[in-house]
């Protein structure tokens, strides 16, 4: 059997491949970051909240409602993006203008109020969300049995992140998106309705949040931490990506998420915090980030 | 840091400021009760601990020697300093007479040492390593409920039993998962099978995937999952997804109730695993999980039936030694035998050890369980001698 640092091909492809399907959950969530970053200027804490939230709209519709996941993945992004919308309506349009800060701490409370209350009602030990039946089996990589869920994670978080990337960077709505982050008055004498756009935008990266917590729900246990540990590392991701860069938090988001599957092989102790050391090191050496404008 | 612990943190900061300052030391009996409240092993004990605890004293007539008994329980946050700090504020500002300690070893152990400075006894219910009565004992610890020692003796033997010879181990990488992993691997060498190796996973890791696949590349027959509560659950349900488990036996090394709630019988039939207590062994066990469910709306785990089994058996030993006086209530602790729902002839080692039988058990199948929370099958009842061993030495209070 060939090895690479002593270490067997088959095993590092493994690791690739799951560090690949972690990548995609990175970048899905470090997406919606920068969306809102990049267009908004705001700081969205309550990320893991939302991701959070997501989880539980598609178990709690399971349960209750009879919806499936494919249904789920449609409708969960889509209540909870409207419960964005609200927030950004009611709650954070007040604070534009002011100290990014305040936005922060906003999102924040924000967080701790969703996440207690979810705490309070279900428990910390979490609930199983059944993987659906057309995803059920595993194909045979030869270096590993890889379960189709995991596979169908890394299709469709490709596919929604390059979507969102060619919306908002190759069309004329994405255009507008970007003219009212850089001179709204301007936009809005051109008879565009920028406080909806804005909400619109906030919706939209909130729903990518909740996306990402319905296609996780199958993997991990639903429970009301799930996202707050992720939303450190996703972050991360984002400082690393630069700040608001849309195709930064992406292809960040994979790399990261292959690097620390190396880790995991070669010294598994450090794999939770090799991206924080990787944002050191880009903070020190390009503190704009990979992707990031100076 | 995660942002729901801040919110607890603040929260109990808030109430233990509030009401308890208006005491005196001295005109009432104060029992403690610090542990995980919000992260991954809130549900194990948690608030539902804090429940036991009020259960017990309102059992015993709400006083002792004709002092109230009140109860303090703060959030430790999976935190050994945090745990340190808030035991030595009780001690000097709110006379704490007890001190219950919840999950997690590595905070047990940092409060057994405030235990020693401060003399006030602490009896650990949560946390399992067995340190805690030899290499980090102290004369006012008591480890009540189960220990790696019992889990391994336990579940690691059931397993050879089964056919599982060689061994790989996922574990958590702090203080609980090396003793639960070393305790495992010492009972699978006596019984002549192998250890291939392990594989230390950070504590609330996201994706397990990764670490089972180099589990499964040892070629080892049993996976000794060396963790506990939601990392133990999602890395059962990883290896179910990977079909590790069509190739390897999975072996629960600690498993709670909440746990196998969580998972449901369909991914844990059929898994091994060591338990203090069960909700469905007898009349008795049942009428307690009646009451809990009253109250919590779900069975109790053993923790939370030893949480109340220890509030009654400090309250007894208080009575009977006429003080609140630390030294002359850990000789009468170590002294009595306990009998009560927990336990029948339970007793105290000089170590610190509460030595009583436990029970190994095999998860049902969806077919097996006939009404909901029956979970579990007896497979075997360890005395509480077999269960937790012979004295080690490591502990001077309880020389070989």
């Amino acid at each position: 059997m060939s090895t690479v640092l002593g270490i067997p091909v088959p095993v590092i492809l493994g690791q690739l491949t799951l560090g690949l399907v972690n990548g995609s959950f990175y970048a899905l969530l470090s997406l919606g970051l920068a969306v809102i970053f990049g267009l908004m200027g705001v700081v969205n804490f309550a990320h893991g909240a939302f991701y959070t939230l997501g989880a539980f709209a598609a178990l709690l519709g399971l349960q209750y409602l009879g919806i499936n996941y494919w249904l789920a993945l449609l409708i969960a992004p889509l209540a909870v993006g409207l419960l964005g919308v609200l927030v950004e309506r009611l709650l954070l349009r007040h604070l534009y203008g002011l100290d990014p800060l305040y936005g922060l701490l906003l999102t924040f409370g924000l967080a701790l109020i969703v996440e207690g209350s979810l705490h309070q009602v279900f428990g910390a030990s979490g609930q199983s969300y059944p993987v659906p039946e057309a995803l059920a089996g595993a194909v045979n990589l030869h270096f590993m049995f890889l379960p189709l869920y995991r596979a169908w994670v890394i299709l469709a978080s490709v596919v929604v992140c390059f979507s969102t990337w060619f919306v908002i960077e190759r069309t004329r709505l994405g255009a507008t998106l970007r003219a009212a982050t850089e001179n709204a008055p301007l936009l809005q004498a051109f008879g565009v309705n920028v406080p909806l756009l804005v909400a619109l935008t906030y919706g939209g990266g909130v729903a990518l949040a909740a996306l990402a917590g319905v296609l996780a729900s199958p993997v991990v246990l639903v429970n009301s931490h799930m996202g707050n540990e992720l939303v450190i590392v996703v972050f991360a991701v984002v400082v690393i990506g630069g700040m608001g860069s849309i195709l930064g938090s992406i292809v960040s988001g994979l790399v990261l998420g292959l690097i620390e599957g190396l880790t995991k092989v070669v010294y598994p102790e450090a794999s939770n915090i090799v991206v924080f050391v990787i944002m050191a090191l880009v903070l020190i050496l390009r503190p704009a980030g990979l992707f990031g404008r100076e | 840091m995660t942002v729901s612990r801040w919110s607890s943190a603040l929260a109990i900061a808030a109430l233990a400021a509030g009401p308890y300052a208006a005491y005196a030391a001295g005109d009432q009996v104060v029992i403690g009760d610090i542990d995980d409240m919000s992260g991954v092993y809130a549900d194990v004990e948690g608030a539902g601990g804090v429940e036991t605890i009020n259960m017990a004293i309102a059992d015993f007539g709400g006083s002792v020697l004709g002092r109230k008994i009140t109860v303090l329980s703060a959030d430790h946050q999976n935190k050994p300093d945090i745990g340190a700090s808030k035991f030595r504020e009780w001690s000097d500002q709110q006379g704490l007479n007890l001190l219950l300690g919840g999950s997690n070893t590595g905070v047990n152990i940092a409060m057994a040492k405030v235990a020693a400075a401060k003399k006030v006894p602490f009896i650990v219910i949560g946390a399992g390593g067995a340190s805690l009565t030899n290499e980090d004992c102290t004369a006012y610890s008591v480890h009540y409920v189960y220990d790696t020692t019992a889990l391994a003796n336990g579940t690691a033997t059931a397993m050879i039993n089964a056919g599982g010879k060689s061994w790989f181990y996922l574990t958590a990488d702090y203080a609980f998962g090396t003793q639960l992993q070393n305790a495992a691997a010492k009972v699978v060498e006596t019984h002549a099978g192998k250890n291939l190796g392990a594989v230390r996973v950070p504590l609330g890791a996201a994706d397990f995937s990764s670490f089972l696949l180099q589990a499964q590349a040892s070629g080892a027959q049993v996976l000794g999952l060396a963790n506990a509560g939601t990392d133990f659950s999602n890395s059962l349900k990883a290896a179910n997804e990977f079909g590790i488990t069509r190739t390897m036996k999975p072996a629960a090394l600690l498993a709670f109730l909440t746990d196998i709630h969580s998972l449901g019988l369909k991914t844990a039939q059929g898994l091994y695993l060591t338990t203090g207590w069960y909700w469905d062994l007898n009349d008795e066990t049942r009428a307690f999980a009646k009451r809990f469910f009253a109250k919590m709306n779900r069975q109790p785990t053993m923790d939370h039936a030893g949480a109340y089994s220890a509030t009654l058996t400090y309250l007894k030993a208080v009575k009977a030694a006429g003080t609140t006086d630390a030294d002359k209530v850990m000789a009468q602790l170590k002294k009595d035998k306990i009998n009560d729902m927990f336990t029948k002839g339970g007793y105290i080692r000089a170590d610190g050890t509460m030595i009583h039988d436990m029970y190994v058990m095999q998860v049902k199948t969806p077919q097996e369980a006939k009404y909901p929370w029956d979970y579990y099958k007896l497979i075997r009842k360890m005395s509480g001698e077999e269960a937790f061993g012979p004295v080690t030495g490591l502990c001077p209070l309880a020389p070989k």
